[in-house]
């Protein structure tokens, strides 16, 4: 498994370090059901087996932070994305980052 | 009681006549239409759940449904060690449970799985290294379970080729537990599938289970690959799919699917006679009985389902074993494989009720499922069985994440790829 790095291009996998779904996102402290919002953020993960959005840092290269969508069935890697423009893609329009992400 | 009893004289009678009268283990069961029970996966877990729910809990109108065949996941792709060794009051009483077990296993499933109880050494690298052993074989005795806390010149006399004055991992001592050690795991599966079937568990392979039949909040049976089966009870035992499988019951769980990786070199002469691991890195070894050393480390750290890893960790385990063991570095490696572990969000798993009534859960083993098979299979049986937790398994709760009851042996937090 290789990881196509938008600044760095392709490169090992022992640059990468892996963190989790790339899905979840922090909820909203003051509401209501934050208790229950925040338990499912930090603990609840839908695990999919086959294409999932991932987050990955590459540690030992530029130090960017990644949005790979790979499939957990095969290791195919179906796309890399900086966090960063995805995180702003989300701020701008929620509904388009899930619909491109699904 | 369908087939025959293994002894010494039934494997001279057929030494005597070639062979010829050795039947098969297990029936080959088709799936009636509705069963007391029913246990989703024919693993070492599955297996041994059936076999205590027939035993101690007179629960024998169960089956045990496989999508694959018996002992084609994690049971036949682990390390095959068998340690109580733990350190906090949820963990050590179940592993301790399930060692006695082991103890006993052979004489009670009439099978040979080949329980050698040929002792574990973790050995310690610095003084901060040796204060956390002290702890935990302090823990250990506190709750009756045996550990011993040797120094650098007891470990010379058990291993003397070890490398003991390394600049920079000189090896200080060791935790040991004299009575963990290894179990052929293949032979688990067998003698849990064979000593259930003879108590009348159905135990059906190429059957998998597509979905799950609710009706009113309540888990009444599910649809399978060879038609819909109805149950008063379902539990789940497939761990590494169990997100998956709990998705079609409208679950989401704790947990992150891993793949771990094991290897085995060639067969050499008698090098290592017990189970050792390295302190400074993430290794482990032990000697099969046909010469094969074998060992492992740590996951790859992201999600799969793939059932093979990467090279990044084969070079890094090969490098732990390197720095623990020079010696070993002109054999060859044979084979290496990988399974998928489900990783829960602390490191310890989940015997419980989920919220569909009549459907119970077994998941979240991370890498520490093959020594937990025999406990693991009678506390879930007894929470089938009885609705309540057994006294062992009481910490072992679905809703701990909720609640702040955590098992964190590692205290890394919710980051089920460093547990």
């Amino acid at each position: 498994m290789r990881l196509a790095c938008p600044c760095c291009g392709e490169r090992s996998l022992d640059e990468f370090t892996f963190l989790g779904d790339a899905s979840v996102t922090r909820p909203d402290p003051s509401a209501d059901d934050a208790a229950g919002a925040f338990h499912a953020y930090a603990y609840l993960r839908r695990n999919a087996a086959g294409p999932s959005d991932e987050l990955w840092f590459h540690n030992t290269g530029c130090h960017a932070w990644l949005v790979v969508t790979r499939d957990t069935r095969t290791h195919e890697i179906l796309g890399v994305r900086l966090a960063q423009d995805v995180a702003l893609a989300r701020t701008g329009n929620r509904k388009d980052v899930r619909e491109t992400s699904a | 009681m369908a087939g025959q009893s293994y002894s010494i004289f039934s494997v001279l009678r057929e030494a005597l006549r070639g062979h010829s009268g050795w039947g098969p283990a297990w029936r080959e069961a088709e799936p009636k239409p509705r069963y007391d029970a029913i246990i989703v996966g024919g693993g070492g877990h599955g297996l041994a759940t059936a076999y205590y729910l027939a035993r101690h809990y007179g629960i024998r109108d169960v089956a045990v449904l496989e999508k694959g065949w018996i002992g084609s996941g994690n049971v036949g792709r682990n390390t095959t060690i068998v340690r109580s060794n733990y350190l906090l009051p949820g963990n050590i009483p179940f592993y301790e449970t399930s060692m006695k077990l082991w103890e006993g296993l052979e004489q009670d499933l009439n099978y040979n799985a080949m329980v050698s109880q040929r002792g574990i050494l973790n050995l310690y690298h610095s003084d901060a290294q040796r204060d956390a052993y002290a702890r935990r074989g302090n823990a250990m005795r506190l709750h009756g379970v045996d550990a011993e806390l040797l120094d650098s010149a007891q470990v010379r006399r058990m291993y003397p080729w070890l490398d003991y004055d390394n600049a920079r991992f000189p090896i200080k001592g060791g935790l040991l537990q004299r009575r963990a050690g290894t179990v052929r795991h293949d032979a688990v599966a067998w003698g849990y599938a064979r000593a259930a079937d003879r108590l009348g568990v159905d135990i059906v392979q190429n059957c998998e289970v597509t979905g799950f039949r609710i009706e009113g909040g309540r888990c009444t049976g599910v649809e399978t690959t060879r038609g819909a089966i109805g149950a008063g009870k379902v539990g789940l035992a497939c761990a590494g799919n169990s997100s998956r499988v709990a998705a079609m019951a409208g679950l989401t769980l704790p947990i992150e699917s891993h793949v771990l990786q094991a290897f085995v070199s060639e067969a050499v002469k008698p090098v290592i006679d017990g189970v050792m691991t390295f302190g400074a890195g993430h290794f482990y070894i032990s000697q099969s009985d046909k010469g094969g050393l074998v060992f492992g480390g740590d996951i790859d750290g992201y999600n799969s389902y793939a059932q093979r890893g990467n090279l990044p960790v084969v070079e890094d385990v090969l490098e732990g074993g390197m720095a623990l063991m020079p010696r070993i570095g002109r054999v060859r490696l044979l084979r290496s494989w990988g399974g998928i572990m489900d990783m829960s969000m602390d490191g310890s798993p989940i015997i419980d009720r989920t919220p569909v009534d009549g459907l119970y859960l077994n998941a979240g083993w991370c890498y520490g499922g093959f020594k937990a098979t025999p406990a693991s299979g009678l506390c879930f049986a007894h929470l089938l069985a009885r609705d309540e937790p057994h006294a062992d398994a009481r910490a072992y709760r679905l809703d701990r994440f909720a609640s702040g009851h955590m098992i964190d042996e590692k205290g890394v937090g919710n980051q089920p790829n460093l547990h």
